[in-house]
C-alpha cells in the first residue's frame, strides 16, 4: 500500500505546483511553483516503480546474487528520475538568470509589469 | 509503521507547499521549498531508491536553494526596502 | 474573474485526469520483463552490483550523453544571459567561523565527492551525486573567500576534456566491441571489486568531473564572477 500513498502525495504536490504557477504574480513564486511540481512528478515516477516488500536494486549483503530478480525494485524509474533531477536544477538556473536580467531592465518582479505579450 | 511515517511526511510536505506559495517573504518561501525536497528524499529512501534519495538531498535541497538565494540577492540589491 | 474561472477549470480537469490513475492503481509484485533483463544482465554480463548505475551508464548510455549535453547547454545559457559584471559580485564578508572551518572542510568534501563517483558501480551514488558534492565544495570556497577568482578557462577545459573522453570511450566501443558505449572495452574483472565492470567506473568518473565543473560554473556565474 506504500506506493499508493506516495502516488497520491506526488499528484497533490504536482497540482499545488501547477496552481501556484497559474495564480501567483511574483516571478520567483512561479519558479518555486515549478520546483514543487518537479518534485511531485519525480515522486509519481518513483512510486510507479515500487514493488511490494522489495529492496533497493544494489547487490550487497541484503540481496543474494542468484535470486536478485525476485528481491529488488524496478531500477529503470530510479535511473530516469536521477537524470531528471539534474536537468531540473539546470532549467531552474536558466529561469532564474532570465528573472535577474528582466529585473535589471524593468526593476519589477511582478508579472503584471511584463504585458508585451498579453492578449 | 511505514504507512504512518509516509502519511506524516506527506502532511508536512503539503503544508510546506502551501506555505511556500502563500508566505509574504520570498526568503521564507525558498527555504520552505527546500524543506519539501529534503523530506522527498526520505520518501525515495522508503521506496527503495537510495540513488535518487542522495541526488534529491544534495541537489533539490542543497544547490537549488543556493541558486535561488543567489538570484534573490542579485534581485534585492538596489531596493533594500523589501 | 475570467482568469480565476480558467484556473479553476484547469485544476479540476487535471484532478479528473489523475483520478483514474489513483483508483486503478495496483501495487506490482514482480518486475516486468525489461527490468528483469536489466537486473540479470547487470549482474551476469557487466558485473555491476548497482543496477541503477548499469542502466544509466550502459543500457541507457545514450540518454545520459544527451542529458549531460543539456546540462552543458544550460551552463552556456546561464553564462550568456548573466554576463558577469564586477558590481554584481556578492560582497558579504565571511565570518571567522566560516573561513576557519572551510579551510579544513573543503579538502574532505572533495575527497567525499571523488569517493562517491569512483564507487558509483558498487554502492548507491555515482557521477551525478559526486559531481554535486564537488560543486558544493567549490561553493564553500566561493562563500568563504570573497576575493577568490575562479578561472573559467580551466573549468571549461576540464569540462570539455571529460566530455571528449566520454565520447571517445563510446566510439572505442563501436570499434573494439559490438556497439556504442559498450563497457567491455576494458576487462570486466571480478564482481564487486573497485577495478571491475569494464569501462563503467571510468565513464561514471568522467560524468562526475563534467557535472562538477558545469555546476561550479553555474554557481560562479549566478554568484557574480570576478
Amino acid at each position: 500500500m506504500i506506493s499508493l500513498y506516495t502516488l497520491i502525495l506526488g499528484i497533490a504536490l504536482l497540482l499545488i505546483g501547477i496552481y501556484a504557477m497559474l495564480t501567483r504574480k511574483n516571478l520567483m513564486k512561479i519558479v518555486i511553483g515549478f520546483s514543487i511540481a518537479d518534485t511531485g512528478t519525480h515522486i509519481i515516477i518513483v512510486s510507479l516503480g515500487y514493488l511490494r516488500g522489495k529492496t533497493a536494486p544494489v547487490i550487497d549483503a541484503a540481496v543474494s546474487v542468484s535470486n536478485a530478480v525476485r528481491e529488488v525494485v524496478d531500477p529503470v524509474p530510479s535511473a530516469l528520475v536521477l537524470t531528471a533531477i539534474v536537468i531540473g536544477l539546470a532549467v531552474t538556473a536558466v529561469m532564474l538568470s532570465f528573472i535577474v536580467e528582466m529585473y535589471k531592465k524593468n526593476k519589477s518582479l511582478s508579472i503584471d509589469d511584463y504585458q508585451e505579450l498579453k492578449w | 509503521m511505514i504507512p504512518i511515517i509516509i502519511i506524516g511526511l506527506g502532511i508536512i510536505m503539503i503544508a510546506a507547499a502551501f506555505a511556500a506559495i502563500y508566505f509574504k517573504s520570498l526568503l521564507a518561501s525558498i527555504i520552505t521549498a527546500g524543506v519539501i525536497s529534503l523530506l522527498a528524499s526520505v520518501i525515495y529512501l522508503i521506496l527503495g531508491s537510495p540513488d535518487v534519495a542522495m541526488t534529491e538531498a544534495s541537489i533539490g535541497s542543497g544547490l537549488t536553494t543556493v541558486i535561488f538565494l543567489f538570484a534573490l540577492h542579485r534581485v534585492r540589491k538596489g531596493n533594500s526596502d523589501d | 474573474m475570467i482568469k480565476n474561472v480558467a484556473v479553476l477549470i484547469a485544476v479540476i480537469g487535471l484532478v479528473a485526469i489523475f483520478l483514474p490513475i489513483i483508483s486503478g492503481f495496483q501495487e506490482r509484485d514482480e518486475l516486468n520483463e525489461l527490468a528483469a533483463q536489466y537486473v540479470e544482465g547487470s549482474i551476469n554480463e557487466l558485473r555491476v552490483p548497482n543496477v541503477v548505475t548499469s542502466v544509466i551508464v550502459t543500457y541507457r548510455g545514450l540518454d545520459t550523453l544527451g542529458e549531460v549535453t543539456v546540462l552543458f547547454l544550460a551552463t552556456v545559457g546561464v553564462g550568456l544571459i548573466l554576463k558577469g559584471k564586477k558590481e554584481d559580485r556578492i560582497k558579504i564578508s565571511a565570518s571567522e567561523l566560516l573561513e576557519t572551518t572551510s579551510s579544513v572542510l573543503v579538502a574532505m568534501i572533495m575527497v567525499l565527492g571523488i569517493y562517491i563517483f569512483t564507487h558509483g558501480h558498487l554502492t548507491p551514488g555515482g557521477g551525478f551525486q559526486g559531481g554535486v558534492v564537488i560543486a558544493s565544495g567549490f561553493l564553500l570556497l566561493l562563500l568563504s573567500n570573497v576575493s577568490l577568482k575562479m578561472n573559467h578557462s580551466i573549468m571549461h577545459f576540464v569540462e570539455s576534456l571529460s566530455g571528449v573522453a566520454y565520447v571517445a570511450i563510446g566510439v572505442a566501443g563501436i570499434v573494439l566491441t559490438v556497439g556504442f558505449l559498450n563497457p567491455e572495452v576494458l576487462p570486466l574483472g571480478k564482481f564487486g571489486n573497485l577495478l571491475s565492470a569494464g569501462a563503467v567506473p571510468v565513464i561514471y568518473s568522467l560524468i562526475g568531473i563534467k557535472v562538477g565543473s558545469e555546476l561550479t560554473s553555474i554557481l560562479v556565474t549566478m554568484g557574480g564572477e570576478k
